[in-house]
């Protein structure tokens, strides 16, 4: 046996056994990091919410909690309605291309059936709730008298109409999210569950 | 006179203490440690009261240290629990409202005292070569810092720590494609809830205090390795006495530890004038929303982060969305940050310190403090007018100051640097 050291082998050896220690880390690193997704208990809490609509007042909005989330379900009147045609030239994205919502509720309404409108009462900027602003002005936030009614969002001044959907000019970039949900009945709504498939 | 047997006594046990020294020694670098950081550790003679901040605070890291510990003893990190828990500290636990204001306020001059730290490291020129290294460990001690305070602001569990929480995690959620999964993965929930707190409890008093001790120990032995800055910018170690010693140097201890410790004690009276007499500090130090317990389904009328992130947050508000996206002012928050790292070389200048440097950059530092301060300012207040503005040009100037750096420090003219330092 010779004494001379092989340098290429050594080489060749501490690159394998780096490149093979460098796996086993990777792979080791895997469970640690998939812990902080949210748990079995985490999704099991965050399942679907039924509620009954049948006692909400025309014009009148409640807001529930879904997976920790304030959810607005409005009962829009027909003059509501009718209201959400009469801006389109002032929002930011008035037909939902590049906002969030499932198929079903991206049209005109934003919803399902027109008269309930169902919202993630959260503001898509960085996360404030809205309030409700009735049609009109509301000179606390500086809202004047072509208000024609829907969310304003404190912490940064961000509007949205009675769709959720954002006027041009504020910080929040795309509209109110919709939550997917689905009609269990004529008078229950499922948060959280999208309509089963026609077959 | 003296008892004979007494002297004795005192020169044996001295002997034995010695004895003990040197087994020591022989198993462990006791004294050549003692030695090589403290008593012949060679520092600039002209330090003056900018030169006090560093050991503030390393003085304050351990109060946050001491104090976290003990708060845990008593605190628990638990959605229906935490907000019960502080309170139960404050009112229930012997002493323990001035263990938790300690802790508390001492967040607040942890960031006071390392702001002017590193305003000190742009008088002098301490991020210059041969430094570099030594300012980046810096840098990540800030960074480590603001995680710290940020995890730590969640776990007292009222309305600002959830919604500055929110807030800020949020933030992740604007990244392309990725975002979603990132605030889930962070959060580990669909929400801020029980989990969130849970986890960055854990960031807060196990995995950050380490990444800080690990970072401020290098940042030390960077800075003992190449040795201080002084205020008049040149290197003491050019000019060595017969000993081998800088001729402008005097020893760590017991010269700088008893300038130190005056230091200390000046600080200690503002420190406790603020426990006892300005805890929250008008809302700055601790938010009014903080004594309402989180509540999911109701926003604070106008969210701002504690003082020491507000300037970051004016410029992340001054970004507009553009493309229907925010992740805009997300990057410009991030690069402000991240921009500190380059400043060793992004600073062309012939000289380091302040003082012999030309009349450009004497405008642009004390520009750039002022606009750091107004941007702090706005990042408190809502977002509307002037402070929208304001915030806007503030951001251009913050950049500016960075970013032209490597032009307008080669226009300055600078004087002639001296060989010695002066008093």
């Amino acid at each position: 046996m010779s004494d001379a050291i092989d340098k290429g082998r050594r080489q060749l050896l501490t690159a394998a056994t780096t490149l093979t220690g460098i796996a086993g880390v990777a792979f080791a690193a895997i469970p640690f990091l998939a812990s902080w997704k949210p748990s079995a208990r985490a999704k099991a809490e965050g399942a679907p919410v039924e509620i009954d609509i049948s006692k909400i007042e025309p014009g009148a909005m409640i807001k529930i909690q879904w997976r920790g989330k304030p959810v607005l379900v409005v009962r829009r009147t027909e003059e509501m309605i009718k209201s959400l045609g009469g801006h389109d030239n002032q929002l930011r994205d008035p037909g939902s291309a590049s906002s969030k919502q499932p198929d079903y509720a991206k049209n005109q309404t934003r919803a399902i059936k027109p008269e309930f409108l169902v919202l993630v009462g959260v503001c898509t900027h960085l996360g404030c709730l809205p309030q409700n602003r009735s049609a009109g002005a509301h000179p606390d936030v500086g809202l004047k008298g072509d208000w024609p009614g829907g969310f304003f969002c404190p912490c940064h001044g961000s509007k949205f109409d009675l769709a959720g959907r954002v006027f041009a000019g504020v910080p929040a970039p795309i509209n109110l999210e919709v939550p997917p949900y689905s009609y269990a009945d004529e008078n229950h709504i499922v948060i959280g569950l999208d309509p089963a498939k026609e077959a | 006179m003296a008892d004979p047997n007494a002297v004795t006594a005192t020169v044996r046990s001295a002997g034995r203490l010695a004895r003990l020294g040197a087994w020591i020694d022989e198993r462990f670098p006791m004294t050549s440690l003692w030695k090589e950081h403290v008593s012949e550790y060679y520092a600039p003679k002209n330090f003056n009261f900018w030169y006090y901040f560093g050991s503030i605070a390393l003085f304050v890291l351990a109060l946050q240290i001491v104090t976290g510990i003990f708060l845990t003893m008593s605190y628990k990190p638990s959605a229906t629990e935490a907000f019960g828990s502080v309170e139960y500290i404050m009112r229930d636990v012997e002493w323990g409202w001035l263990i938790r204001y300690m802790h508390s306020t001492g967040a607040s001059a942890f960031f006071i005292v390392v702001y002017l730290h590193m305003f000190r490291a742009l008088l002098y020129g301490s991020h210059r070569k041969p430094r570099e290294l030594l300012w980046i460990f810096g840098v990540l001690i800030y960074l480590a810092l603001m995680a710290e305070a940020f995890f730590g602001y969640l776990l007292p569990w009222g309305n600002m720590s959830y919604w500055g929480a929110q807030v800020i995690v949020s933030l992740f959620g604007t990244f392309p494609l990725i975002g979603d999964s990132l605030i889930e993965w962070i959060r580990g929930d669909y929400f801020i809830s029980d989990i969130t707190l849970n986890r960055f409890f854990a960031l807060h008093v196990v995995a950050l205090p380490l990444v800080l001790i690990f970072l401020v120990v290098a940042h030390i032995l960077a800075l003992h390795e190449v040795g201080s800055n002084n205020p008049d910018g040149i290197e003491i170690k050019k000019t060595k006495g017969p000993d081998g010693h800088p001729l402008d140097g005097i020893p760590f201890h017991p010269y700088y530890t008893v300038k130190d410790l005056f230091g200390l004690s000046v600080f200690l009276v503002l420190f406790a004038a603020v426990i006892f007499f300005a805890p929250e500090m008008g809302g700055l130090f601790l938010e009014p929303p903080n004594f309402e317990p989180a509540n999911a389904l109701l926003t604070p009328p106008h969210i701002a982060p504690v003082w020491y992130f507000t300037p970051y947050y004016a410029i992340l508000r001054a970004v507009p969305a553009f493309l229907n996206t925010q992740v805009w002012g997300v990057l410009a928050l991030f690069a402000a940050v991240l921009l500190l790292f380059f400043v060793p070389w992004l600073d062309k200048s012939a000289v380091k310190s302040i003082r012999y440097r030309g009349p450009i950059y004497k405008a642009a530092l004390m520009i750039f403090a002022a606009n750091f301060i107004m941007l702090g300012y706005c990042g408190l207040k809502p977002a509307v007018a002037p402070f929208t503005t304001m915030s806007v040009i503030g951001t251009i100037i913050y950049f500016a100051f960075f970013l032209a750096m490597p032009w307008y420090t080669r226009l300055d003219r600078t004087k002639p640097e001296p060989s010695r330092v002066t008093s």
